[in-house]
This record gives C-alpha cells, structure tokens and sequence, in this order.
C-alpha cells in the first residue's frame, strides 16, 4: 500500500472528500425536501417555509393518504402485478434460456432460435403496432395487458443462458447418462447453481413493474384499473385531485401538496425496502452478466 | 446417435422453448408485421389486413411538416448531451471513489448516489416538478442572491437543460459502477512501482489509472450509439408541456401524441418505423463497434 504524505496528496484526499460529499448530498437534497413537506402542517407547506426539516410535524398526511380508497386500491394493483408479472418473466426466462445455452450439437435448430429472439430484441414494431395489437387481442384494461406483451424479457434471457453455459457440463452429461431427463437436470442442477443469477433478474423484473407506469396509461381506459405509478401521475403530475379519492373537506386543514408528498414517499419504500438486495446482487450481477471483457 | 434417440433426449428441450416462442410472435412479430399500417390509411374497423394502402403518402406529409426537423432536432440534441454528460461524469466520480480509501466513506457515497436510479420517473418527476416550481425551493435558494425566479420545466430556455441535468441525477450513479468495476481490476503493483519512482496522485491517475479503464471506456462509447435515438421518453412525458414543444418535444413523445392522443395511427406508425429503421442499423453498428475495438459480444 502506498503511503501519501505529501502536503499535495492531502490537499488532494481533503478536497476529494468534501466534493464527493457534497455531490451525495446534492444527489438526495430533492428527496429529503419532499420528505419534510410530507410530514409538515397545511401551513408551513403551502407557503413554502419547509427547506430540510418538517414545521409543524404532523403523520396526518400519511394518514389522509393510507386512507384514500383510491391510492391503496392501485397500491393493490401494483402489488398483483409485481407478483404475477416477475413469476411470469422468471419462468420465461428460465425455461427459454436453458435450451439456448446448449450446444447445436445437443439442441439442433439453436441457432436459428437464438437469432429468431435477438431479432425480436432488437427491432421494434413500435409503440402504435403493440397498442393496435394488444387492444385487438381485448387486453384492455386487463391485467394481461400489464404482464404479457413483455413476458419474456429478451435481454434478461440472454444474460441468463450465458449464466447456464459457465455451469460444469460434467454434471450435467453425468446426469443424462444416469437416464435424468432435461426437466430433472434443470431442475436439479441449473437452477440450485444458478440462483445468484436468478435472485439478480427477479430483483430487477420486480422492480422494472412496480416502477412500470407507462403501458397502464395507454391499455388501461378506466383509470379504476390504474396501478399505483400511473394513478400517482394523475396525482403529482397532472395535478388532477378530482380522482384522488381524498376528501375535499380535509384540503382545508391539509396541504395538497404535502398530500403529494407523502404519496411519492410512500410509492419509494417499497423500492427501498428492496434496496440493500437492490445493491448487493444487480451490481454483482452486472458485472457478471453484462460485462464481459 | 440415431435421429429417434435425440428426439427420446431433446424433446423436453423443443417444449420449454414454445411459451418463449409464442409470446415472442404475438407480441414481437406481430406488432412488427403492424408496421404495414406505415403504408396504409389505417382504420382500427378493417385491421392491419384490409386497410386501404397509400405507399409513401405518410412519410412524403410527415417529411414536409416543420414536425420533422423539431422532433429529430431535439432527440439527437438531449440524447446525445445525456451520453456525453453521463459518460464524463462517471468516470470521474469512479476516479475519485476510487481516490477515497476509506472504505465506508466509499460505500455510504454509492449507496446513496445510485438511489435515483431505481426510482421512476413518476417519482423523480413527482419531485422535481416541486422542487423546480416558480415557487418552489431552488427558485427560492436562487433568490436569495437576488436572481428572479426561473421556470426550469416551463422555459425554452432551460428544458432541455433540466432534462440533461435531472437525467444525469438519474443515472450517473449507476454508470459508475462499471468503470469502478473496471478499476479493481487495476493491478496495484502498478500504483507502486510509479509512486517508488517519484510518480505523484495525478500523474499516477493520468498514466496508470485511466488507461486501465480505457476499453471499458472504448466500449461504452461503442454501446451508447445504440442510444442516439433514445432521449429519455418517459422522463420527458412525465415534464414536458405544450409551452417547451419547441425544444423538448422527441420523436416518442410526438409518436405517442399524434398516435395514440389523436388517434392518426398510420402517420404516428410511419413516424415509429422511420426512428425503429434508424435505431435498427445504429444497435448493429454499435454492437459490431463493441466487438471490433472491445471484444464484447451479448452471445
């Protein structure tokens, strides 16, 4: 290890830590504002008093907000599709995977499967062609319209089936010789082996749903439907608090925008729960998967 | 091996790629079969198969409208500035995360910059339209050296550079990670054998440290041409207004208006198949770039 001592050298580790500091807290600053307006009074709120720290602390926000009927029912919403959206790509992508990372010796026809998916990854019919064919197959407003359309995550696949082809295939032709068949050694085998790389793509599959807001917006024409995400646009972004499900009576003692608040706060924790998991395995797993050198 | 042995082994192999296949084709090809609409006067009543066609009609009117330029303008203008800026600020921040030796210092530092990236746009845009409101907190920080209030979303002055600058907050964090992968892979006999001959901080990080990074760089400039096109749709939908149409209007959020705002299809349709043509041949060169000058390949 090397040892700095020179005057330069501290000056430099100095600056360095107070600039990185600095950049962190710049990086947060936004979402703690948000955070003390959200536990803040109607007052305070609405004229702008609140920097870093709540004024008048209050959970009444909080409690407006958890008991609007509209907010927990697209809280519900996203929920369902969190949990049927990321088994549904997790078994996509396990099952499409483990044929393609055979060899065209022991898969005939692999290559030409690989290329009928990378295709497909790589050049998009477009936004308008999906719509038109998602409403013909009557997935509006449906849950399908939700899950379906990217049931199988080409990309995810991919760094899966180049997971599967790093596992020892001495365990494997052992396994066929013994008379297992693919089912059992996937099962057996593959998957025990390969569940860094599994717990990665649930992570990231479960959080590209719940943060998915954008496909509810155009499949879902009765905004009932809507799941937390798109619902919070109507709320924070369009600002329309005719379909907020909160008492117009209770805006004169709360502030709308504290109300917004702690809508956003309480749509992150989910993501933040998650987020030490979010930091251990997505960041091993990029390294793993997506850079290769 | 005879052929009825491979079958008796290698069916269980052809039946767990069908639910793969067939969700691909109908929601992949399919829809890439719908570009057709590009060439027809669509209607929603006739389907893709008996809609009259017109040939060229919708890209020759969507080529003549000031539209054009405006959207493609901008899409390359934001797209390119995010890479650029995301891209130079990530290898600095990983140079001097990399600099820091404290280990916990280094890790409370990425803990909370990579925070914005896994939050939504819903959420970010949530919070920067409050924070950059007329009356909000920045326009009150900037008032107290005297600067009048700005309008950082509602100005042609500054949307784009809101965009710029909120995507960076977004992502920079998160494009560290790979360079700083890249730099433990740094052997640190290296930083020794130049500091025994008299080589300082600077001098170290300027021979040693950045040309170790240098294919990650050399290939994250390859990949990023994939990107040219992609400006930030969601980000965009969720700040934009009819007021900055001008500057920050994309070919996304112009596709989705025209398209599936006020229901032209066919003119939105061939508006999509033009950038997905582009945006086709930019990812082949930029993957066939990443093979050729950084030995990268996804298969």
């Amino acid at each position: 290890m090397i040892r700095e001592s020179s005057r330069f050298s501290r000056l430099f580790d100095s600056l360095n830590y107070v600039f990185l500091t600095a950049f962190a807290l710049l990086c947060l600053a936004p979402m703690v504002h948000i955070f003390a307006v959200s536990l803040s009074g109607r007052a305070p709120a609405t004229a702008g008093f609140v920097s870093f720290f709540p004024i008048d602390f209050t959970l009444e926000n909080y409690n407006e907000v958890m008991g609007s009927r509209t907010f927990l029912r697209s809280f519900n919403i996203s929920v369902i599709r969190v949990l049927t959206g990321t088994s549904l790509n997790m078994a996509l992508i396990i099952l499409t995977a483990y044929p393609l990372s055979k060899t065209p010796r022991a898969f005939k026809g692999r290559t030409l499967f690989i290329w009928f998916f990378v295709f497909a990854m790589l050049f998009h019919g477009g936004l308008i062609p999906t719509f038109l064919v998602v409403r013909s197959l009557g997935l509006l407003n449906t849950l399908g319209a939700l899950i379906l359309p990217n049931a199988l995550p080409i990309f995810s696949m991919i760094l899966m089936m180049n997971f599967f082809r790093n596992v020892p295939k001495e365990l494997e032709e052992s396994a066929l010789i013994d008379g297992a068949s693919h089912w059992r050694v996937l099962w057996h085998i593959y998957l025990p082996l390969s569940l860094p790389a599994i717990a990665t793509l649930t992570l990231l599959s479960a959080v590209n749903h719940w943060n998915a807001w954008f496909d509810a917006l155009i499949y879902m024409t009765d905004t009932a439907n809507y799941p937390m995400q798109t619902y919070l646009r109507s709320v924070v972004v369009e600002l329309d608090l005719t379909n907020v499900g909160i008492d117009p009576r209770d805006l004169q003692r709360l502030s709308d925008r504290a109300i917004r608040g702690a809508q956003i706060i309480v749509a992150t924790v989910p993501i933040l729960v998650v987020y030490p998991f979010l930091q251990r395995y997505f960041i091993s797993g990029i390294r793993l998967g997506a850079v290769k050198e | 091996m005879t052929f009825k042995q491979y079958i008796r082994r290698a069916w269980p192999l052809y039946v767990m790629l069908i639910p793969g296949v067939v969700f691909v084709l109908l929601f992949r090809y399919y829809p890439m079969y719908g570009i057709v609409i590009a060439f027809q006067d669509f209607s929603p009543a006739k389907g893709f198969f008996n809609s009259p066609w017109i040939g060229w009609e919708n890209f020759e009117f969507f080529f003549s409208l000031p539209d054009f330029g405006r959207t493609f303008g901008n899409t390359l203008f934001i797209a390119i500035a995010k890479i650029v800026a995301d891209q130079i600020g990530a290898i600095i921040l990983a140079l001097l995360l990399n600099e820091a030796r404290v280990l916990l210092f280094r890790r409370s530092i990425q803990t909370l910059i990579y925070l914005p990236y896994f939050l939504s746009w819903i959420v970010l845009g949530g919070i920067l339209l409050d924070v950059l409101a007329p009356h909000g907190i920045l326009n009150q920080a900037i008032g107290n050296f005297g600067i009048k209030p700005q309008l950082f979303l509602g100005s042609n002055d500054w949307f784009r550079g809101t965009i710029i600058l909120s995507g960076f907050w977004k992502n920079v964090g998160f494009s560290t990670i790979i360079y700083l992968a890249a730099l433990t892979a740094i052997n640190p006999v290296l930083h020794e054998a130049a500091a025994i001959d008299g080589a300082g901080r600077l001098r170290r990080i300027w021979h040693i440290t950045l040309p170790g990074i240098r294919p990650t760089i050399v290939l994250l400039a390859a990949l990023s041409l994939g990107d040219v096109l992609e400006a930030g749709f969601e980000q965009i939908l969720t700040l934009y207004s009819p007021a900055v149409y001008r500057t920050g209007d994309i070919i996304d959020t112009y596709v989705y208006r025209v398209g599936l705002v006020s229901a032209q299809y066919s003119l939105a349709g061939a508006v999509g198949l033009f950038k997905s043509f582009i945006g086709f041949f930019l990812i082949v060169l930029s993957y066939w770039l990443a093979d050729r000058y950084a030995g990268y390949r996804i298969l």
